[in-house]
């Protein structure tokens, strides 16, 4: 079974991506959907009516819906084996940006709007720079010279990386990124995958639900006004 | 840059009812222009997307798209700097945060041309196209439609140097269209262009007529309409200095004849 992690920020169109996929999807392929979102999703109830595939989603509630998505990746990938998957895709919710929710032994994509401004690929850091592929969505709506530009900014984070630039409720381009999904590599050993990076540092008393404004307050992982690096105190 | 990119042809798709097209090919050469004309929702977007990415049967419209007669090598669709073809949306209010010289910078850039001259090239062509003079240190979210777009064609003149460019109604920007027209056919460009406007479908060598999603008729430039054109473009001209004169905030007093 092959695992595909679409990430990306919200509103970029990864479930339109998520569609073509499943559309163009080889015969003899089967696909499984997994969706973990903050408080409310519908892709997962869509999906299935759409294409009558298994889906699941979860909710990560006042977690983080990457961190969400690690602690259930392995569960998702029994499941997806017992319903004789060959593809499980995974879309996570897409917050932050200051993390990637890829692992080892898949296919990472993150999906970029063309109309989210020259900079968006310069803020997302590692979501883009630990992906394989990067989908640039609404390339319809920007002119040559824009497209351009904007690839230039992804290459800036990530010099290597494929781009794929598509109108994905036409699926336009999508060619290239089913070929890619086509050659890439099925999980070898589901209990060794781990993620492609280190998470950021995220936890403080914050996090945890303390009200308390101030740093004085907190502790964990805390940054003072003026400080330049992170501040531990107490566990 | 690919220059050897002489002719683009198309192949014909289906029709909204699944039965082919009727039209063999349609083929459109260095320095030839084409318009798409039909109403709202008759297909005519749907054909310039499948131009610009170089349809194989794999687009809604199933259309496939050769170059010099042969499927085009990935390298067109993929790598930007190959791509022989320049496609100018209606809307080029997107990339929010730079300035007209920063933006050109990093467009040249990414082509990895020598050179400081092409940037204050481009812009000052762009100026040809429009009458409110584009400023390099403009920010291009401040720029108007009609900058914005004399910009993006400049730039597909220039920095991207594509053979073949596909402008999206470009009367609709308040844009100097005959001198676009003729600038485009002096640097020997393929021109493709979407148009309501009579002038740009009149003066254009061959027109495609969609209806349906579909081709119904292709019209050649024959001299036949020759009649036409000619008070077509005498009534542009009064159209044009009526809206300087209107833009200009004067009363037109005296009706429209002496103009």
């Amino acid at each position: 079974m092959k695992l595909v992690v679409i990430a990306g920020p919200p509103s970029a169109g990864k479930t339109a991506v998520v569609r073509q996929v499943l559309r163009n999807l080889g015969t003899g392929e089967t696909a499984a959907y997994l969706k973990i979102d903050v408080v409310r999703a519908f892709e997962d109830e869509e999906l299935a009516t759409e294409f009558g595939i298994p889906t699941r989603k979860v909710y990560s509630g006042d977690l983080c819906p990457d961190h969400a998505g690690i602690m259930v990746m392995a569960d998702a990938l029994r499941w997806a084996e017992k319903e004789e998957a060959s593809v499980l895709i995974v879309e996570s919710a897409g917050l932050c940006l200051r993390c990637s929710p890829y692992v080892t032994q898949a296919l990472g994509i993150v999906v970029l709007s063309a109309i989210s401004g020259t900079h968006a690929p310069l803020k997302m850091g590692p979501m883009i720079a630990l992906a394989d592929v990067a989908v640039v969505t609404r390339i319809d709506l920007v002119s040559q010279a824009e497209k351009e530009v904007f690839r230039e900014g992804i290459r800036e984070v990530a010099p290597g990386i494929e781009i794929v630039e598509t109108n994905a409720v036409q699926g336009t381009g999508m060619r290239y990124l089913l070929q890619r999904i086509a050659e890439a590599e099925e999980v070898q050993d589901a209990a060794t995958v781990e993620l492609r990076g280190v998470p950021p540092l995220g936890v403080c008393t914050v996090c945890v639900g303390k009200k308390e404004i101030g740093w004085q307050h907190h502790f964990g992982v805390v940054r003072r006004l003026g400080d330049a690096g992170t501040l531990f105190r107490g566990d | 840059m690919d220059l050897q990119v002489t002719e683009i042809t198309v192949l014909p798709g289906k029709d909204k009812n699944g039965e082919t097209e009727h039209f063999d090919r349609i083929v459109i050469r260095s320095g030839e222009t084409l318009a798409i004309v039909g109403p709202t929702g008759s297909g005519k977007s749907a054909f310039i997307n499948d131009i610009e990415v170089f349809a194989r049967d794999d687009t809604v419209t199933g259309r496939t798209v050769l170059v010099n007669g042969a499927i085009p090598p990935d390298d067109y669709v993929r790598d930007p700097a190959k791509k022989p073809i320049a496609l100018i949306t209606q809307n080029t209010k997107c990339l929010a945060d730079l300035k007209v010289a920063e933006f050109l910078e990093m467009h040249v850039r990414s082509r990895k041309i020598e050179g400081d001259e092409i940037i204050s090239e481009t812009i000052a062509l762009a100026n040809e196209f429009t009458g409110e003079k584009i400023m390099p240190e403009a920010r291009m979210t401040s720029l108007s439609g009609g900058q914005t777009r004399s910009l993006m064609v400049a730039d597909a003149i220039f920095v991207g140097s594509t053979p073949v460019i596909i402008l999206d109604e470009v009367e609709n920007a308040g844009i100097f269209k005959d001198r676009v027209i003729e600038v485009l056919r002096r640097y020997q460009k393929a021109v493709v262009f979407v148009t309501h406007d009579p002038l740009v479908a009149l003066m254009c060598d061959r027109r495609v007529v969609m209806r349906n999603g579909t081709v119904v008729r292709v019209i050649e430039h024959t001299g036949e309409e020759e009649e036409a054109l000619s008070v077509v473009k005498k009534m542009d001209g009064i159209l044009c200095r009526l809206r300087e004169r209107i833009r200009a905030g004067e009363a037109l007093t005296g009706g429209v004849q002496a103009l």
